[in-house]
């Protein structure tokens, strides 16, 4: 069990190194960043703002980290989180049909993957592209206002303490995170993703694991873009979730998984999620002028994915190792 | 689809060729950019309806935020030997060899709400809004409001670079200069969106002592004021009491937010900018006279005093 | 320069280490002038290891390199290539889309104006392959040939760079009989004109045809150096497995075979455009050998009845119910099991562990809801690593790292975890080392004789008749023969395979 535990540990190891320094190098620049304190019945301050504002991109990282391990790809999560808020019904029935339409776009990537066997990329681009001309068609390129005040509280509320947001991806993303991984779904996914033939061989029902992982993303974008409606208390289908699946990408990269497929882990791609927000909202409190918006997350970025290249990885891993108080087998090379 | 529209275009064609220009049967090419934003909705709904009022008629075509496509319509107009263009621009480059063949073929063309950087004998007259003078006015309202009060402004800019941004920007602070008690203190970029406006005007809250040090907030546009006015309520705040809010734009939902209070002033950027480009092209038709190369629109300031709930009504039905 | 007995290459007390494993433990290499000398091991022993140091593609960790009695220190392959030691895969490594010429001068093309020369470099080309008794079309992209065709122009290419070592690593893998006679005709041509030539290669046969001397690596270690006319083919086994082959490759028949009743039968079943339709029955304990050329048909008869492919004609019975095999889920859930052909593409599951890789099929078998505890996973890989003897550091090692031969043995573990009691395995023992290839064959005796129902397609002769009790032949995707009892030999099968058209369509 400990070994296990272990193995979390130094998996998750290089993103929670990044994630410290980011946050350190944050406070650095705006003194008041850890404070945090209780207002109108929440927790209120800048951390906290990194979860929330996070929710949409740690959602959709969920469902992008399932699909690039299985060796594909959802460009189409930004609009099916906006094609999935463009209703205008009781809060119920907008939540069911929100859904409704993210499993059903997700449905259609997973046919189009799994039993057209058209690639992941092409595949949802066309989704990328059609489901917000179908949300501006619906919204007819106007910002949605409405007032339903569950809904808002959806966005806006909060419980324990924390912003529901925060709450909805916390427990959304350990529900997945238990669901893949106290099944086999996790190692057939990684199976499908490595070989997808040779699994296929072995009894793996590959299409249907396919398909369900598609819909996993068009869910998780759907939620998502509810978290980004009730936000605003708007449903804006210009902007909503708008280059969102870049980032989505992004994140699982940052969180380790291989764009090759295989092996995942939805916590790195969670931490990854909050690591990009935490370069956001890093940013908005510094004070530089927004020309350098791009350029210092860019060098963060590059930064972190040097930190976590294989020679740099390998290198950690050896210094773990000493600092275990194992010495490196005789034979351990350089 | 494409198809039916080639088709109709060349009946167009056909028809043109015969009937002569007389104004009940002008024929006026729209090339609009998109539909990205509630405004630019408005914007073509009302040269829709100003061209139905006028009895032009109208071919629009939607250019889903592409050069390309608006360069291929603008084409396909001068092949229909369309009376006039109407170009909203998406960009401001790269138009000169276009905005040539249509000026052969003596189509007069007038921008809407951008400009382009060609030569003006390319096209006749460009409506547009003056975006300095919009951050101007919303700039002397606060000074007039604050009356001398030292006071903290946060800014929400557009999306960086865009010529919306930089102009209003420098009206605003054209507009405080000499007002030492007028202090812009943070400044970031809020895309024009709600959910970015929301987000960075959070950590203003955040940076500025949980906004008591910040006495207004200028946005670039009323979207961000509108996603700025929630953050300012989740942290405690009352914006338009504790927080002046001013922006620009004048789209319905910030009129719903100055009938509650929650907002103080709004610049209006028209989206009719095709009524005034129609009267110039029917004077030119008339009597063959050239329109100035830039009509300016009115900014007109609306305040909470301006009955904002029946205005909000008027505008909630364009398509904003 | 007429080979003289000299040493050419002399590599002494070479060591090579990498994480966790010593790779080559103080080996000793001493290569002649003028000769063929053939290097020797299991998968694993340390062959390629070995030449990778000689060509500078690893640094070696000790020992000294002499070429031509001068010391060396190869940095690099092209560092080595200047030197003059060249080596040719298996995969020829040349571009594909180019013109045969342009791969030979590669980076090294006749200039005129600091152009390219095309005249003169396809002039060239040709005299060059004129020494290898080539006449082709220098101008033509070099994929448009064969693949022995590809390898002589790699070899030409190897050998006008480097000129004194030419190292061969399984040349003849994918070659047929003929194309390996013209390779080993060019191959003594360089080794008359005084080349030093190493070859690799797990074909005994060709072995003993081209080389004059033998070194045999084993688990890094050099096991010795011998002159190929004075040593015995069970001795140079046993060099290499270190014990005994011969008693395991015995004849299957001698323990006399009761076969069981018909479990699988199949009638009229067929593909089009894979595999005419035939009819086959299946007994419990009984080993069916599919034999014939490559292209025949085997994989595709194995594929549908693994349900790989869809039959679209005839009918499948198990135990005498009719049962459709339309997936290869649908024929697992009878008992199916498929080792298939190519290991890489369509068997492991290269980034999982070995321990994955083992419980695959089971837990697939028992669908994502019902998911082996961690401790069962453990378990049953545990069991099989040492039911097998998987050679491997641990079973959390992902399963690319591991020798051909144990990836192998790991697949046939994921099927047994699934106590499967109709097996078919396609070319079980290609590509590995002789030890694991015994194993194998030992391991097929077995299961046969706890009364499982096996089908096995080789290219082997030698092995379908030592462990088959029947063997269909197939020919131009039609089953063509049958062949039972003490009609199961080598010669029987040939005959079968090349003889014509007599027994059609089955």
């Amino acid at each position: 069990m400990t070994a296990i535990l272990r193995g979390y540990a130094l998996r998750l190891l290089p993103q929670l190194i990044a994630l410290a320094v980011i946050l350190l190098m944050v406070s650095l620049v705006f003194p008041g960043f850890f404070r945090l304190e209780i207002q109108n019945g929440r927790l209120y301050g800048s951390l906290i703002d990194i979860l929330n504002r996070g929710a949409p991109v740690v959602l959709l990282a969920i469902g992008m980290t399932v699909v690039i391990a299985t060796k594909g790809i959802d460009l189409s999560v930004g609009a099916v989180a906006a094609s999935s808020i463009t209703s205008g019904h009781s809060l119920a029935m907008t939540l069911v049909i929100t859904l409704g339409t993210g499993l059903l776009c997700g449905l259609w990537n997973g046919v189009l993957v799994a039993i057209l066997d058209i690639q992941p990329i092409i595949a949802t681009l066309v989704l990328m592209v059609a489901g917000r001309g179908i949300a501006q068609l619906v919204t007819e390129g106007a910002i949605l206002t409405f007032n339903d005040p569950g809904l808002i509280f959806l966005g806006s509320g909060s419980f324990a303490w924390l912003p529901l947001p925060v709450i909805i991806w916390l427990v959304f993303g350990i529900l997945v995170a238990l669901i893949v991984r106290k099944t086999a779904l996790g190692m057939l996914i990684e199976a499908i993703g490595v070989n997808r033939q040779a699994s296929t061989l072995s009894g793996v029902l590959t299409p249907v694991l396919l398909i369900a992982a598609y819909m996993l993303s068009g869910l998780c974008a759907a939620i998502a873009g509810i978290i980004a409606a009730a936000d605003i208390k708007g449903a804006d289908a210009n902007n909503a979730g708008l280059w969102l699946e870049l980032d989505a990408i992004l994140a699982v990269v940052i969180g380790g998984t291989s764009l090759l497929g295989g092996r995942f882990s939805i916590a790195a791609s969670v931490l990854g999620a909050i690591i990009i927000q935490s370069i956001n909202t890093g940013i908005l409190l510094s004070g530089f002028p927004p020309e350098f918006n791009l350029i210092i997350k860019a060098a963060i970025i590059v930064f972190i994915l040097v930190l976590q290249s294989p020679p740099v990885r390998n290198a950690f891993t050896f210094v773990a190792l000493l600092r275990a108080g194992r010495k490196p087998t005789e034979g351990q090379a350089r | 689809m494409k198809f039916a529209k080639a088709l109709a275009s060349a009946t167009i064609l056909a028809a043109c060729t015969f009937g002569s220009a007389s104004a009940a049967d002008l024929v006026v090419g729209f090339s609009q950019i998109g539909s990205e934003s509630g405004w630019r909705a408005a914007e073509t709904t009302l040269t829709k309806q100003q061209a139905e009022e006028r009895g032009i008629d109208l071919k629009f075509a939607d250019a889903q935020q592409k050069q390309e496509n608006q360069i291929k319509a603008l084409r396909s107009f001068i092949a229909q030997g369309v009376n006039a263009i109407l170009l909203a621009p998406v960009v401001a480059t790269g138009w000169d060899e276009v905005l040539q063949e249509a000026k052969d073929a003596e189509i007069p063309v007038i921008l809407l709400d951008r400009t382009v950087d060609a030569s003006d004998d390319l096209y006749m007259t460009a409506v547009t809004s003056d975006l300095v003078h919009e951050g101007n006015v919303a700039g002397k309202w606060l000074a007039d409001t604050v009356a001398g009060k030292p006071c903290n402004i946060v800014e929400l800019q557009g999306t960086t670079g865009s010529s919306p941004a930089i102009d209003r920007k420098k009206g605003f602070e054209q507009a405080l200069s000499g007002h030492d008690n007028l202090k812009i203190v943070r400044s970031q970029t809020g895309d024009f969106t709600r959910t970015k406006g929301k987000e960075v005007m959070e950590s203003f809250l955040k940076a500025e002592d949980g906004g008591k040090n910040i006495c207004a907030l200028y946005a670039h546009n009323d979207d961000m004021a509108v996603g700025a006015i929630q953050a300012i309520k989740e942290a405690g705040l009352k914006p338009g009491t504790d927080i002046l809010v001013v922006s620009i734009d004048a789209v319905p939902d910030i009129f719903q937010a100055m009938a509650a209070g929650e907002a103080n002033a709004t610049v209006e950027l028209t989206p009719n900018m095709a009524g005034p480009a129609f009267d110039a092209l029917a004077a030119f038709q008339k009597d063959g006279t050239k329109p100035p190369k830039w009509i300016q629109t009115e900014s007109k300031l609306y305040t909470q005093a301006d009955d904002p709930m029946k205005i909000y009504e008027a505008k909630k039905g364009l398509g904003y | 320069m007429q080979p003289n007995g000299e040493n050419l290459l002399s590599a002494t007390r070479i060591d090579k280490v990498f994480p966790g494993a010593r790779a080559l433990d103080k080996v000793d290499f001493h290569l002649r002038r003028g000769e063929v000398h053939a290097l020797l091991g299991e998968n694993g022993a340390g062959k390629s290891t070995l030449v990778k140091c000689l060509t500078g593609a690893y640094r070696r960790d000790g020992g000294t390199i002499l070429l031509d009695g001068v010391e060396v220190d190869p940095r690099d392959t092209f560092n080595a290539q200047k030197l003059g030691i060249g080596t040719v895969y298996q995969e020829v490594n040349l571009l594909p889309n180019l013109s045969v010429a342009e791969n030979l001068f590669l980076g090294r093309q006749p200039r005129r104006f600091g152009l390219v020369d095309v005249g003169a470099m396809n002039r060239q080309a040709r005299a060059l392959l004129d020494d290898y008794e080539l006449d082709l079309d220098v101008t033509r992209a070099l994929d448009s040939y064969s693949v022995a065709i590809q390898q002589v122009v790699a070899i030409a290419r190897a050998v006008d760079l480097s000129g004194k070592v030419l190292i061969l690593d399984e040349p003849t893998a994918s070659l047929d009989a003929h194309e390996v006679e013209m390779l080993f005709r060019i191959v003594r041509r360089l080794k008359a004109r005084g080349l030093g030539i190493v070859f690799i290669t797990h074909f005994l046969e060709q072995v003993y045809e081209i080389s004059d001397r033998i070194t045999v690596l084993r688990n890094g270690q050099l096991v010795g150096t011998r002159e190929t006319a004075t040593l015995e083919r069970r001795d140079l086994i046993s060099m290499m497995i270190g014990r005994e082959l011969a008693a395991e490759i015995r004849s299957a028949r001698e323990g006399q075979v009761v076969a069981g009743p018909v479990r699988y039968r199949f009638e009229n079943y067929g593909r089009k455009g894979h595999i005419a339709p035939f009819d086959l029955d299946i007994r419990a304990g009984e080993v069916v050998g599919i034999a014939g050329l490559l292209g025949s048909g085997r994989t595709e008869t194995a594929e549908i009845l693994f349900g790989a492919h869809r039959a679209d004609s005839g009918m499948a019975e198990v135990d005498g119910r009719a049962v459709q095999l339309s997936s290869p889920r649908r024929a697992i859930a009878h008992r199916f099991g498929f080792c298939p052909e190519d290991r890489k593409t369509a068997g492991i599951v290269g980034d999982l562990s070995v321990r994955e890789n083992i419980v695959l099929a089971l837990q697939a078998r028992r669908g994502w809801t019902r998911p082996l505890s961690r401790t069962e996973q453990n378990r049953i890989a545990d069991h099989y690593i040492r039911a097998l003897d998987i050679r491997t550091a641990d079973r959390e090692k992902p399963i690319r790292l591991l020798s051909g031969g144990n990836q192998q043995k790991a697949i046939l573990a994921r099927w047994l975890a699934t106590e499967p009691e109709f097996l078919i395995l396609d070319e079980p023992t290609r590509g590995i080392d002789v030890g694991a290839h015994a194993e194998i064959v030992r391991l097929i005796e077995g299961l046969r004789e706890k009364g499982m129902s096996l089908m096995v397609i080789s290219s082997e002769i030698e092995e379908l008749v030592a462990y088959s009790t029947r063997i269909v032949v197939l020919r131009d995707r039609q089953h063509v023969a049958a062949l039972e009892g003490n009609r199961i030999t080598a010669d029987q099968i040939i005959e079968a395979i090349a003889s014509a058209n007599e027994r059609g369509a089955a």
